[in-house]
């Protein structure tokens, strides 16, 4: 009799196992950018060609950096939660806006809002692979000295930023 | 309109899954035949109607309707038509389509195919194919609904991920899930079984064919995923321990367990209780795979969209099915008489040990792969389990593995001698060895202990599979010709010859593969050749090229040998227009002997490329070992024995 049991004692551990796991993310492996500086750049504003913004404007408090662009159905699931955190949290997010048309880009952001500060404007893409980007949407954490200390890859709700960006937050605010 | 319609049909699959999944096993155990025979027609309308719904998907993907939310993220105006159509299975929501669509053809199979069965046997075998179809078609209904709707309609849809538009891809999702899910019948069988409490011999002829047909599906699954990730990802390599990979193959093994103890509960009617755990087994390993694809527990290569509602889903699936399934094993399985006696050395004990040994690979293999997942659930630090890992367990667990497929099939049920079972076979014992440690130095003049072990094992599976024809030949009495007496061999006979010839040649190619390849990976400027195993290739020029729906730089890379150009290979780096992702597209020449492969890197400058050059002996021999085994598989389902009771 018991050794008839053993096969279901067995599984109900491995269940207990594989409940356990879906709820780690197995994505959050360290990149290598975690812990280093923003790489630098130089790109226009995308609601105004004629202005640019470097590395150094994202600087100076805690922030958030969202690459999205107009054809990432993904960044368009995400994009209230972006304009819920930019009315809500008070932290600074930047965009930037990867391999996307300008005209395109700057009506979305009157279709749907804009949580943005400003958005970088990154039509080859160049930028976006010193960033690390594999695709849209990413997000990154950034503290005051431009720091990358977090990073998403995939889509923000409010469950991501309080699970994941929220004890950042606070860490980085305790180092201070 | 069109995906409505398939959404429509879809829900009437679901319905007509529900009638399939109760009111058969009603019938069964109140005896109503009416009742029963509802099975058979709800069998036959889901399929009809998945197809209806498969198809309605399709057509919105042949007819680029990116109002559909999972056509506009997986297809695009410039996808060739047949990638379009294969895009259908590109991403998560048209695999599962298509899985339930292969169960239901699983079971309209069953439905059509056992007239001969007992109606009741029958009724409890389509009730519990239709309760996995209930849980399959909710699954894709509820979470992951291909034929949902976006507004405003996109203009252009992002593409199928690049990676997938291969021709490889479009036929091996197809074959995997017709593995996966052909082991449902298997469990059907063996669940109806403990359900009735009767585990006669009957039962296991006929759930016999149909685990054979799974395996064979599952074999050419795994073989072609194998064959697509050494021509697509482009790094010379045909398997890499993969988190996907290892869930395809973990039921392989377990089915290879299953096809040779359904063989012993047939002959001798011992061993069933175990046969009925490996059925329940087998397609509980498939549906763990699915989980572990479908959630994103594990990082993989093939990584897919993971969710974790889908996760909750299916593990609560998998808890239902497979919890209920082992419960219902123990409280039935003490009943179960044991059969015929045997002797420690017989058949019995060698086809008990070949099970053991795949099982415990199966083990070694699903603990390499939940590794990081147990560290992670125990808080310690993530660590992952990569190939050297399972090359340590797995190698020393298969060459024995490989012995007794020697002596298995010779050996007699119930008792063998083991002397003369040795004095037939010594002969082929020694040339084995002898070639094993004689090849490897003649062709290459170089060896290990370990290939020429891998190809003595290799050669030794060959040579006995074919004497246990030729014996039986031998065996006729002199007045019936040759091929009277070939043709008196019975067709499962062949079958076990011709797919244990297949491991054989398998092995060879991996052991020389793995032995004696050969790669440089540097950079090359353009009129420059590099000498690699006896071959020279020319980089000649860098041209750019325009594909239906991507851009490439092409490289022509002369290749020549003792001065005679052989071939002209034409390695591409390819930047997809929507995905914009680089792709690596290899270009090979393939020989029985040997493959060359070329890879084109990232340039270094303006005349100089990085290029990765591999030299790949027999590699070829991995998957014509595979073709060999399923075809066994299929001369082994197809034994007369089995077709008597179809009509």
């Amino acid at each position: 009799m018991i050794r008839a049991l053993l096969p279901i004692a067995f599984f109900t551990i491995l269940a207990g196992f594989l409940y356990v796991g879906l709820y780690k993310d197995p994505s959050l492996v360290p990149s290598p950018l975690i812990g280093k500086p923003i790489p630098s750049f130089e790109l226009s504003v995308l609601k105004d060609a004629d202005s640019s913004v470097t590395e150094k404007d994202f600087k100076g408090q805690i922030a958030l950096i969202n690459v999205w662009a107009t054809w990432c159905v993904a960044c368009k699931q995400e994009h209230a939660a972006l304009v819920h955190l930019a009315e809500q949290k008070n932290i600074p997010i930047y965009g930037l806006n990867y391999k996307d048309d300008r005209d395109l880009a700057k009506q979305w952001l009157i279709d749907y809002g804009d949580p943005y500060v400003l958005s970088a404007y990154d039509p080859s893409g160049r930028v976006a692979i010193d960033f690390g980007v594999y695709g849209a949407p990413e997000t990154f954490l950034i503290d005051a000295e431009g720091v990358i200390r977090h990073k998403l890859v995939g889509i923000m709700t409010a469950d991501v930023w309080q699970q994941q960006f929220v004890p950042k937050i606070e860490h980085i605010q305790q180092d201070l | 309109m069109i995906p409505e319609l398939g959404q429509f049909a879809l829900i009437v699959a679901l319905c007509l899954a529900i009638a399939q999944a109760v009111l058969p096993l009603w019938g069964a155990q109140t005896n109503n035949i009416n009742m029963m025979s509802v099975g058979r027609s709800a069998a036959s309308g889901q399929f009809l109607f998945l197809l209806v719904a498969f198809l309605c998907l399709t057509y919105s993907f042949i007819a680029n309707d990116f109002s559909v939310l999972y056509v506009t993220n997986n297809s695009n105006t410039l996808l060739p038509i047949y990638y379009r159509i294969s895009a259908v299975w590109g991403a998560h929501e048209g695999s599962l389509l298509l899985w339930v669509l292969c169960l239901a053809g699983w079971g309209f199979a069953v439905a059509v195919r056992s007239r001969s069965l007992p109606e009741d046997v029958l009724a409890r075998v389509l009730s519990i194919m239709g309760m996995i179809s209930i849980g399959f078609i909710l699954f894709t209904l509820l979470t992951s609904n291909p034929f949902e709707r976006m507004f405003p309609a996109a203009s252009e849809g992002r593409d199928l991920n690049p990676l997938l538009q291969d021709p490889g891809l479009v036929i091996h999702p197809p074959m995997l899930y017709m593995g996966y899910v052909g082991f449902s019948v298997a469990f059907a069988f063996a669940t109806a079984a403990l359900i009735s409490g009767k585990l006669d011999s009957a039962w296991v002829k006929w759930s016999r064919p149909w685990a054979n047909i799974a395996w064979v599906f599952l074999t050419i699954g795994i073989a072609l995923g194998s064959w697509w990730a050494y021509q697509e990802l482009g790094w010379g390599g045909w398997w890499f321990w993969d988190p996907v990979e290892n869930a395809s193959f973990m039921p392989w093994l377990v089915g290879t367990a299953l096809i040779h103890s359904l063989a012993v509960t047939e002959k001798r009617a011992t061993f069933k209780s175990w046969t009925v755990l490996l059925s329940i087994l087998a397609f509980s390993l498939c549906l763990l795979g699915t989980f572990l694809v479908r959630s994103g527990v594990l990082v993989s290569v093939h990584s897919f969209a993971s969710d974790p509602a889908r996760g909750i889903y299916i593990l609560t699936f998998l808890a239902v099915v497979v919890g209920g399934s082992l419960s219902l094993y123990a409280w039935r399985s003490v009943q179960f008489t044991s059969g015929g006696r045997f002797d420690v050395v017989s058949k019995e004990t060698m086809l008990l040990l070949n099970n053991v040994l795949l099982v415990v690979s199966m083990l070694t293999i699903l603990i390499g792969t939940l590794y990081p997942l147990f560290l992670d659930a125990l808080g310690l630090p993530k660590l992952s389990v990569g190939p050297p890992y399972f090359s340590a367990v797995f190698v020393p667990l298969m060459l024995p593995l490989v012995f007794l497929m020697g002596l298995g099939p010779l050996a007699k049920w119930r008792r063998v001698t083991l002397k003369a079972l040795f004095n037939q076979l010594k002969a082929y014992f020694l040339i084995a060895l002898a070639l094993g440690v004689i090849l490897p130095l003649a062709i290459y003049g170089d060896t290990t202990i370990m290939t020429a072990i891998g190809i003595a094992a290799a050669l030794w599976a060959i040579f006995t599979a074919a004497y246990a024809i030729m014996r039986l030949v031998a065996k006729r009495d002199q007045s019936t010709s040759l091929f009277k007496s070939l043709c008196k061999i019975p067709r499962a006979m062949y079958g076990m010859s011709v797919a244990h010839i297949g491991l054989g040649v398998f092995v060879l190619g991996v052991v020389f593969t793995s032995s004696f390849s050969d790669q440089k990976e540097i950079a090359v400027k353009i009129g420059d050749s590099v000498q690699l195993a006896g071959y020279s290739f020319l980089l000649d020029r860098v041209a750019s090229i325009k594909g239906p729906n991507y851009q490439a730089v092409r490289a022509y890379v002369d290749v020549s040998e003792d001065d005679q150009l052989l071939t002209e290979l034409t390695p591409e780096k390819r930047i997809y227009n929507v995905q914009r992702n680089p792709m690596t597209e290899a270009s090979i020449d393939a020989g029985l002997f040997r493959d060359l492969y070329v890879a084109l890197g990232e340039p270094v400058s303006d005349q100089e490329w990085g290029v990765r050059i591999y030299y790949r002996p027999f590699i070829q021999w991995i998957w014509i070992g595979t073709i060999l085994m399923a075809l066994g598989g299929i001369l082994g389902a197809t034994d007369k024995r089995y077709r008597l009771n179809v009509k």
